[in-house]
């Protein structure tokens, strides 16, 4: 904290030095912010109003939000223009230029405050994260004690099988440490295929029904306007979206790790936007960004970083529903391919986590739910969220080992146009 | 020149109201500063909040041409740039072959005017950069560019970047003046960074209870105040019931229109019921807010709207 500030302090003191007067310390730009409602003392000076936007970027920074050197002179235009009459423009001037993204408007508004009044509150840019806490202490609490007798001894059978077994089928929960560390670089090399859609673009082809007329006149112009070479065209195939939803609760917490690796290696080799990735907890995180840095290590620090509620308890129908609400509905789950990575385990209401399968079943083009206790001989989907959801799952797979990883990458690919993979909603049973 | 006009925020905010738009003093700055900066306007927000009334209402204040480009999945450069009139110059073809303008003039000569300027069609945004002589620069609309692929958007940086598009058989078209460009965006995908920072970026909130009331008051004038009050509140309770598609002002609008159409001028149970469609586009919501109880949600507006 206090590193911060001196740093800061600094910077304000340097660039105010340019306006003539001696401005040792942020003492001096307090009284000057102060009287900026008065249209003079802020009119004045030129660098004070850099200063300003300056400090304001920094401290924008340190709350996290990537400022772009482009956007703070946009910012220092955009004040300029509005000769800093009031708080209130330069709180819009600086939002309009600095803030790119709703979620960041929050640290904005620290920002803003922290420069303009001076006071301290650098340190504190995770403000959710005691409710959070709460909660999960609560649920890991009655967790054993309410649900245990139901559970399936589906992943204990399997730690045992596992020891025998060749290390690409061995469950990832079974695991020595340096095996894992082995299938965690095995997840971050694989590949996930590319499932595509046919696209309103058109391409060149060789033959077809449709002609080019664009090539067609231009061949003609060659043969004195005579079209004697026709030119075709045909449309053109697009990836389709894939969006991950990994299942990070207590109950999940041996295959986590591995399936962010995987989540990482699917937005690698695909690319951020054509593959969104989120996790699903006590709430909804999307950590498409995060995943999106090419080393695996980081990528997954920074997605680690951004989750607060790594092994807590599952809300996996209010999870569900947040991401149908505020992302999948909306447009980033229609026309794609959502896999679920979760053992269904759920703390809530069932029949939440039904909606909101129903839900995204009717917008997205192939729901595919990754169960890693699938593998378990005898597996029967009694979890309750898990058998809530099952009727609206396109395929249904297990994701214990790195074999089954393999398949499921391999599997996405093949999910493509074919409409004969689209099932009608199943009607479950009462 | 109409620029001259707009000296601050509070400019813009009463001139937009006298055409029908209130806007919150954050639009009102953002928008200011868009005109006076000549940058991009990125409006991101809930859908019906407003976003694509506000390149409406500029056209109509500034007087200028409103160019709409409507956005959708595999947009390219022919639906938002130009495009050459293929059939129009192969008819062109024909007509120089029969006057036996081939022959004469041989072929570079016809080459050259079938590129000429009168084949060319002018999608909006070449449309928005060719304009030309009197009157204030067009407004160019850019409506939903989520829903458009990320190509498109890189397309668009060149353009919002240099303000100019290359025609490769007739040169470069400058845009004199640029254009007043407002880009909106519901937010089904993250729109890329590079194009953010080429703008002022504005997140559209719902407006507020006395805010909305204005709003529907100025829209649908038929409406008094006590229904405005009455549907402003029953809107805003409704957006707290954690619906899918929480009502925006243009439902709100919607309803107060349809209320009116029906002559009625209180909110009670029975017109609540009958007029839901206008509001709430999910079946799913409309069960909602019916389960909370309509008789429930009439009540608690009363208490709110006086």
């Amino acid at each position: 904290m206090v590193p911060n500030r001196v740093a800061r302090t600094t910077k304000i003191g340097t660039s105010s030095s340019f306006n003539s007067e001696v401005v040792p310390s942020s003492v001096a730009r307090t009284t000057k912010v102060g009287t900026s409602s008065s249209q003079e003392a802020v009119g004045g000076g030129e660098a004070d109003g850099a200063a300003l936007v300056g400090a304001l970027a920094h401290a924008l920074r340190r709350h996290g939000v990537p400022v772009a050197v482009r956007s703070t002179v946009a910012c220092a235009e955009a004040v300029a223009a509005l000769g800093l009459a009031s708080r209130d423009d330069l709180y819009w001037a600086g939002r309009a230029t600095l803030v790119h993204r709703p979620e960041d408007i929050g640290a904005w508004d620290a920002a803003f405050a922290a420069v303009l009044d001076d006071t301290v509150t650098w340190a504190a840019p995770s403000p959710a994260s005691s409710t959070a806490l709460l909660v999960d202490e609560d649920d890991a609490g009655e967790a054993p004690s309410s649900e245990a007798g139901s559970e399936p001894e589906g992943d204990v059978t399997v730690l045992r099988h596992s020891a025998q077994e060749d290390l690409r089928h061995a469950d990832l929960a079974a695991c020595s440490a340096e095996e894992r560390a082995e299938l965690h670089r095995a997840i971050t090399r694989l590949r996930v295929g590319v499932v595509t859609r046919r696209s309103r673009r058109r391409r060149p082809r060789r033959s077809g029904r449709e002609l080019d007329l664009r090539a067609t006149v231009t061949a003609a112009l060659a043969t004195g306007g005579e079209p004697l070479q026709l030119h075709h065209q045909g449309p053109s195939a697009r990836p389709r979206r894939l969006v991950l939803l990994v299942d990070i609760s207590g109950s999940m917490e041996p295959y986590a790790r591995a399936l962010v690796r995987f989540a990482h290696a699917a937005v690698a080799s695909r690319g951020a936007g054509r593959v969104e990735a989120f996790t699903l907890g006590t709430r909804l995180t999307r950590i498409t960004r995060s995943l999106s840095t090419r080393d695996p290590d980081l990528a997954l620090d920074r997605a680690a970083a951004e989750v607060a509620d790594w092994s807590g308890g599952t809300r996996l129908g209010d999870a569900l529903g947040q991401f149908a609400d505020r992302w999948g509905v909306r447009g980033l789950a229609r026309g794609a391919v959502v896999v679920v990575l979760s053992d269904g385990w759920d703390r809530g209401d069932p029949e939440a986590v039904a909606e909101a399968m129903g839900r995204l079943h009717r917008v997205a083009h192939h729901i595919v739910w990754v169960n890693p206790l699938k593998a378990a001989p005898g597996y029967q989907p009694l979890a309750r969220g898990m058998a809530a959801a099952l009727p609206y799952v396109d395929t249904f797979v297990p994701g214990h080992s790195l074999a089954a990883l393999e398949d499921l990458a391999a599997t996405v690919a093949t999910l493509g146009d074919a409409p004969s993979t689209r099932s009608p909603p199943r009607r479950r049973a009462a | 020149m109409a620029e001259a006009s707009v000296d601050d925020p509070a400019t813009v905010s009463a001139a937009l109201a006298a055409h029908d738009y209130l806007a919150d003093d954050g639009l009102a700055t953002v928008i200011f500063l868009a005109l006076r900066l000549r940058r991009p306007l990125l409006l991101e927000g809930e859908a019906g909040v407003g976003k694509t009334e506000v390149a409406k209402v500029l056209a109509r204040w500034r007087g200028s041409e409103l160019l709409r480009l409507q956005c959708f999945e595999g947009i390219d450069a022919a639906q938002a740039l130009y495009e050459w009139d293929h059939a129009r110059q192969l008819l062109h073809l024909r007509a120089a072959e029969a006057a036996g303008e081939l022959a004469g003039q041989g072929s570079a000569a016809v080459e050259d005017e079938l590129h000429d300027p009168r084949f060319l069609v002018r999608r909006p945004v070449l449309a928005a950069l060719d304009h030309r002589g009197e009157g204030p620069p067009p407004v160019l609309l850019i409506d939903e560019v989520d829903r458009a692929d990320d190509e498109f958007e890189a397309l668009l940086l060149e353009v919002l970047s240099d303000w100019s598009v290359t025609v490769p058989e007739l040169g470069t078209v400058r845009a004199e003046v640029p254009p007043v460009v407002v880009i909106t965006s519901n937010r089904t995908r993250d729109v890329h960074d590079a194009l953010k920072r080429r703008c002022l970026y504005h997140w559209v909130e719902h407006p507020d209870f006395d805010r909305e009331v204005a709003v529907i008051r100025l829209r649908v004038p038929e409406v008094d105040e006590v229904l405005a009050r009455e549907v402003a509140a029953a809107t805003a309770a409704l957006r707290d019931l954690g619906l899918y598609k929480p009502p925006g002002v243009a439902e709100s609008i919607d309803w107060a229109a349809s209320l009116s159409a029906l002559g009625r001028r209180h909110l009670d149970a029975a017109s609540v019921d009958a007029t839901l469609g206008s509001v709430l586009k999910y079946r799913e919501d409309g069960e909602r807010a019916r389960s909370f109880g309509v008789d429930a949600l009439v009540d608690a507006l009363r208490s709110r709207a006086s």
